[in-house]
């Protein structure tokens, strides 16, 4: 263990004793060159100049470059055109900057001046009078001696945020109907199609090793969500699914899902089951899907169960088959919410 | 000649002869690339086979096997067609150099002649993709706006969203499409090669793939707000505001803090 | 200046700018703030600047957004896009994504002013963690400052949250990708997490009113309360004056430096422009966030390096480390801790410790004087090891929130990459507390040294008995005085006993238990700084000042 004898050298108790070190006091001032050589101040001046003329010639250079500059809205015309303007402004800015700090630097005054601190608190007798002016204006308003009058004011401004609150939470979550979590749009012989192009597609079509991502046939959905309308993009955000067709013999199914595949055909939800981003790399060798924002690694090939990653569950299955014409169709919706866990997902 | 050699282990060296090699490529493309309806006829013709059979032979067969049937470690090439041979030997992904995670992209091996020599012999042995002709994989004639949606949809969960490339499981990356000619892209979609999946017909249409092409091409124009720092999004610019940004902002604190001399 | 502002009656202004300020002032009474504050002493020290990055960049990101706000459109109204972007021509999109296209292309001057914005956004919350950083490292947040340090952590978080906020207006694929993940996250907060997700979207994600409300966040709220907050900040400052960094003169009773006007009006003044220049210059040549390579927001598409701004990525690193294994289901309820515990829990642990990190040192310190000396990191070596381990912890978050990019960039497999960060996130910030102490230590160690034999010299002297040395310089009165002038505070004895002599048990035990503790675990170890009477002996012990090495006077650690 250490001594005790702590060298006590806060400020505040600084008493000069034997015991302790002197402060040395601030430094010695040392004179720059151009404090003692009038030609390096007139140097620093002449510099300080400069760099003001060189601000002067941003500003003109931009001003240039905004007038002389033909309206050219190309990738290329955009890009000179935003290199001159910045040029210029920064040109500008930085002149003005440079030469003032050089200013401040080389010609004016350098010698440290010491100021007092004083303490931030207020004086005893400050902190008494305030106390007694609070006192005063109590018992002035006579709360101690009006309990009911008390208890009516707290209760009537403690009240009033309601009828602010009540209609903003009301109406800020729309109809509040978090049902709709459970609901996508597929539901039994919706056509699969491709994203974007919107095409149905033929299981027919579907090559080993294929990855198709998948919308629901607008043709086959209610016109309100069809692609173009704004409730499309809530019912994209959990309809969107991805579809890949490997060698039957490589598929390993649950008994109850057997039914849910065809021929090698296997179509998942697209959005994980982490936080919900869609998870979209496919690997034709491994058969694994990754998601590219938190890494979480689907093996799709057994049942899009977790390999890897900050997910849990597997991701839904869209059980498919195909429709009189050949073309892949849904059985059913899913038959689990998609997407980010939640509270009463299970509920 | 000596000043050659001692430059050949210079860490650019690789960068020169993929340049130089792409040089080449690009060359003997626009060379063939007029008249390709013809080139293609001549390639097919059975010297061109009998030539692609024995440079098969000799670079090939030790993995492959010697009916190309495959073996362990290598598929086999039966129906893989002359789009797959000409994708992974014409990037240089073929012969493939050691058991990496994925063939990387390495000096391209064969000229565009032998190169096409192989693909016929292998396209020979049964049918499979052929590879396209110019006109399918002129960006002139695609749209980029339909094919920045189907490069968005399809492509950019891998390859990023302006063909930078990505990272994949275990190793494995999708690579940049920066420097990969508007063919080896479109052979690269029917072919899927590696972990990349199949993009066939009824998923990405013929047209379809040349608007992808139209769209990969255009971002080689650059980005109209200066430099685009890899275009590898927030992570590169989080880390140019802290290093430029920060570093030259406390630079300027740190002289206007210092004493004038 | 040709007249002085504070007047008298006795003596009427003659000139122009006399007369100017006489009305001002028998209207305002400004004299009196120009008295007080003209020739208000500021000390000077590059690392004084920090803060002020933080500001400038803040003002720069006023201007260029008020610049911005004439043509964005905050609306989530469905257009098909017609104009010079090639790439998304006869696409539909948002009247936000639109608008932002015809900003950047079709408004001069409006991409280097967006390009301004992000930048200028970057750096602004880079600036305040390092000027964080700098009042960590010194002590600045001691007593009186302690409520500053709490404003000025309010104003981080406020930054973070500008920063998203904005980040997402242009309603583009990898910002709708964010706030689906926001949506995910949100979603996993027990009891109320559906709920929540519909107030913040208004329904269903991603529904129609999340970038109107965000602009709303983002151009009115969280702006007002930054600079609401920066003003009390900036009249802390001014209350408390500013620290100083320990030397000769310089005290808890003083201020050395120079005064405000004119030698701080110009320096501070110039700064600003050099702030907005480096950002005007980054504006014109550094292309940032082209959100027409993204496209407009679209549920389905996502790109490789999915990634938030850098001061989102400790989150996203976060939530990429956690394994997927927590997620139990209770009751037949879903409880998401593979979400909450990345997302809400550690993130929480990280500002709490942050907010409330000087209330923790004053507590296991007692020390009840205002400090505006600033310590030496060396000198708090406990301190500084903590610091430093924080931003271990961050480093190693932000860093596996760009796994993806070490993995294709190092070419590494990016399972590893996790599972390394898994570890690293434990031990790193242990590895580095106790390395950056033990060179604290050492530096004290070094500084004794110094004090007690002075600086080596090289010099080799042969005495006549055949002895040989090595002549030492002493230390001049400024160098000596840096290195003794520091407290090394000692633990706390533990001065609580369990029991109360009547045998009643005592409720302050446990409390001061746990204050003796921290204290021992921040000043146990120890470097007392030399005192006179130790110098005087070693100089009487070495009359030639001799480094022998092996002096006892070194062992002081406990």
């Amino acid at each position: 263990m250490s001594d005790s004898n702590l060298v006590s050298t806060s400020s505040d108790t600084e008493v000069a004793t034997s015991e302790q070190f002197s402060d040395p006091g601030v430094p010695e001032h040392k004179l720059r060159l151009g404090d003692t050589d009038p030609k390096a101040a007139k140097r620093s001046e002449r510099i300080v100049i400069a760099l003001f003329g060189l601000s002067i010639l941003g500003t003109i250079g931009m001003m240039a470059a905004y007038f002389g500059l033909p309206q050219d809205t190309s990738i290329a015309g955009v890009r000179i055109q935003n290199l001159t303007l910045g040029l210029g402004l920064g040109f500008a800015l930085l002149g003005i900057g440079l030469g003032a700090i050089h200013w401040a630097k080389s010609l004016m005054s350098d010698h440290e001046v010491v100021e007092e601190r004083h303490s931030v608190e207020s004086s005893p007798e400050a902190r008494a009078e305030a106390i007694q002016k609070l006192q005063d204006g109590v018992a002035d308003a006579g709360v101690a001696r009006r309990g009911v009058l008390k208890g009516a004011a707290i209760s009537a401004v403690a009240l009033f945020p309601l009828s602010f609150a009540v209609p903003l939470i009301g109406e800020i979550g729309a109809d509040w109907n978090i049902s709709k979590f459970r609901h996508t749009v597929w539901r039994r012989g919706v056509r699969l199609a491709t994203d974007p192009t919107n095409r149905p597609i033929k299981a027919s079509e579907v090559t080993i090793g294929s990855a198709y991502h998948v919308i629901p046939y607008a043709e086959d959905i209610d016109e309100e969500v069809r692609p173009g309308s704004h409730a499309w993009l809530d019912e994209k955000a959990k309809a969107i699914v991805l579809m890949v067709r490997m060698e039957p013999n490589e598929l390993k199914e649950e008994d109850d899902r057997k039914d849910w595949s065809y021929e090698g055909i296997v179509a998942y939800s697209k959005v994980c089951t982490h936080v919900g981003c869609p998870v979209a790399l496919y690997e034709r060798q491994t058969h694994h899907l990754l998601c590219p924002c938190h890494q979480s690694t689907f093996d799709m090939a057994d049942g899009a169960k977790v390999v890897f990653g900050p997910a849990k569950r597997p991701l839904p299955q869209l059980p498919i088959t195909v429709d009189s014409e050949g073309y892949l169709v849904a059985q059913s919706d899913f038959t689990e919410p998609v997407g980010p866990s939640f509270w009463e997902r299970l509920k | 000649m000596k000043a050659l050699a001692a430059r050949r282990h210079h860490r650019f060296a690789p960068v020169v002869l993929i340049m130089l090699a792409l040089l080449v490529t690009g060359a003997v493309y626009a060379a063939l690339a007029p008249s390709s309806a013809q080139a293609e006829d001549a390639v097919t013709t059975a010297d061109d086979i009998e030539h692609g059979a024995a440079l098969f032979q000799a670079n090939c067969a030790t993995c492959h096997g010697v009916d190309a049937v495959g073996k362990a470690d290598a598929p086999s090439l039966i129906g893989v067609g002359a789009a797959a041979v000409h994708f992974q030997v014409s990037t240089g992904r073929m012969p493939m150099q050691s058991n990496a995670p994925q063939a990387p992209v390495k000096p391209v091996q064969f000229d565009e002649k032998q190169t096409m020599q192989l693909a016929a012999y292998i396209a020979s042995l049964a049918p499979g993709p052929e590879i396209p002709s110019a006109e399918a994989v002129d960006p002139t004639l695609g749209d980029p706006a339909r094919g920045a949606a189907l490069f968005s949809t399809n492509c950019a969960m891998c390859h990023n969203a302006v063909g930078a490339g990505g990272a994949l499981s275990e190793g494995k990356y999708a690579p940049a499409l920066w420097n990969t000619t508007p063919t080896q892209i479109y052979e690269a979609m029917i072919t899927g090669p590696q972990s990349m999946p199949v993009f066939n017909e009824s998923n990405i249409t013929p047209e379809e793939k040349r608007d992808v092409i139209a769209y990969v091409v255009a971002q080689r124009d650059g980005t109209p707000g200066g430099e685009n720092l890899g275009s590898l999004g927030p992570v590169s610019e989080g880390l140019w505001a802290w290093i430029l940004g920060i570093g030259v902002l406390i630079g300027a604190a740190v002289w206007i803090g210092a004493k004038s001399s | 200046m040709t007249a002085a502002p504070a007047k008298t009656q006795s003596s009427a202004p003659t000139t122009k700018a006399g007369k100017a300020a006489d009305y001002l002032d028998q209207r305002t009474g400004i004299g009196v703030a120009v008295k007080e504050f003209a020739r208000k002493v500021f000390p000077d020290h590059w690392s004084f600047m920090l803060g002020e990055i933080a500001l400038y960049s803040f003002i720069v990101l006023i201007l260029s957004g008020i610049f911005l706000t004439m043509f964005f459109v905050p609306s989530m109204g469905l257009t098909t896009y017609h104009g010079p972007v090639a790439t998304m021509d006869g696409t539909q999109m948002s009247e936000a994504f639109a608008s932002t296209l015809r900003l950047s292309f079709e408004v001069r001057g409006g991409l280097l002013m967006r390009q301004i914005h992000h930048w200028a956004a970057l750096i602004f919350v880079a600036a305040m963690v390092v000027h964080m950083l700098r009042i960590f490292f010194t002590g600045a947040f001691r007593k009186p400052r302690e409520i500053n340090w709490v404003v000025g952590f309010l104003l981080l978080v406020l930054g973070l949250l500008a920063g998203f906020s904005g980040y997402s207006l242009p309603d583009d694929v990898l910002s709708g990708n964010g706030l689906r993940i926001t949506d995910g996250v949100v979603k996993s907060i027990p009891i109320i997490g559906s709920y929540m997700s519909y107030m913040i979207f208004g329904g269903e994600f991603p529904g129609s009113d999340i970038i109107p409300r965000l602009f709303t966040v983002h151009v009115l709220i969280v702006p007002a309360l930054i600079l609401a907050l920066v003003a009390v900040h900036l009249v802390l400052v001014v209350v408390h004056k500013h620290t100083q960094y320990p030397g000769g003169g310089r005290t808890d009773k003083n201020v050395v430096g120079f005064p405000l006007f004119p030698v701080y009006t110009a320096k501070a003044g110039g700064f600003f422009f050099v702030v907005f220049g480096v950002l005007a210059l980054m504006g014109g040549t550094l292309s940032i966030n082209n959100v027409w390579n993204y496209g407009p927001y679209d549920p389905s598409p996502v790109s490789a390096g999915a990634q938030p701004d850098w001061y989102m990525l400790f989150l996203e690193g976060s939530l990429r480390l956690m394994p997927g294994q927590t997620e139990y289901v209770i009751g037949g309820y879903t409880l998401s801790l593979n979400v909450l515990v990345p997302a809400a829990i550690i993130p929480g642990l990280l500002f709490v410790f942050l907010a409330l990190y000087p209330f923790i040192e004053s507590w296991v310190t007692k020390d009840t004087q205002p400090r505006s000396v600033l310590d030496r990191p060396r000198n708090v070596p406990t301190r500084t090891g903590l610091g430093v381990a924080f931003i271990t912890a961050f480093v190693v978050l932000v860093l596996a929130g760009s796994n993806d990019l070490i993995a294709t960039h190092f070419h590494m497999s990016i399972n590893t990459i996790t599972w390394v960060f898994r570890f690293a996130f434990f031990i790193a910030p242990v590895l580095a507390f106790w390395v950056t102490k033990r060179i604290c230590l050492g530096l004290q160690r070094k500084d004794r040294e110094l004090v007690l034999h002075g600086h080596e010299h090289g010099r080799i002297v042969r005495t006549e008995a055949g002895e040989y040395f090595e002549v030492h310089k002493p230390l001049n009165e400024q160098e000596r005085w840096l290195r003794v002038n520091y407290e090394a505070h000692a633990p706390l004895a533990l001065d609580e006993q369990p029991y109360h002599e009547d045998g009643t048990k005592n409720r302050k035990y446990r409390s001061a238990k746990l204050r003796s503790a921290l204290s021992r675990f921040f000043y146990e170890d120890r470097i007392e700084p030399v005192t006179l009477a130790e110098l005087e002996a070693a100089h009487h012990h070495e009359p030639h000042e001799i480094a022998d090495g092996s002096d006892e006077s070194r062992q002081q650690l406990s």
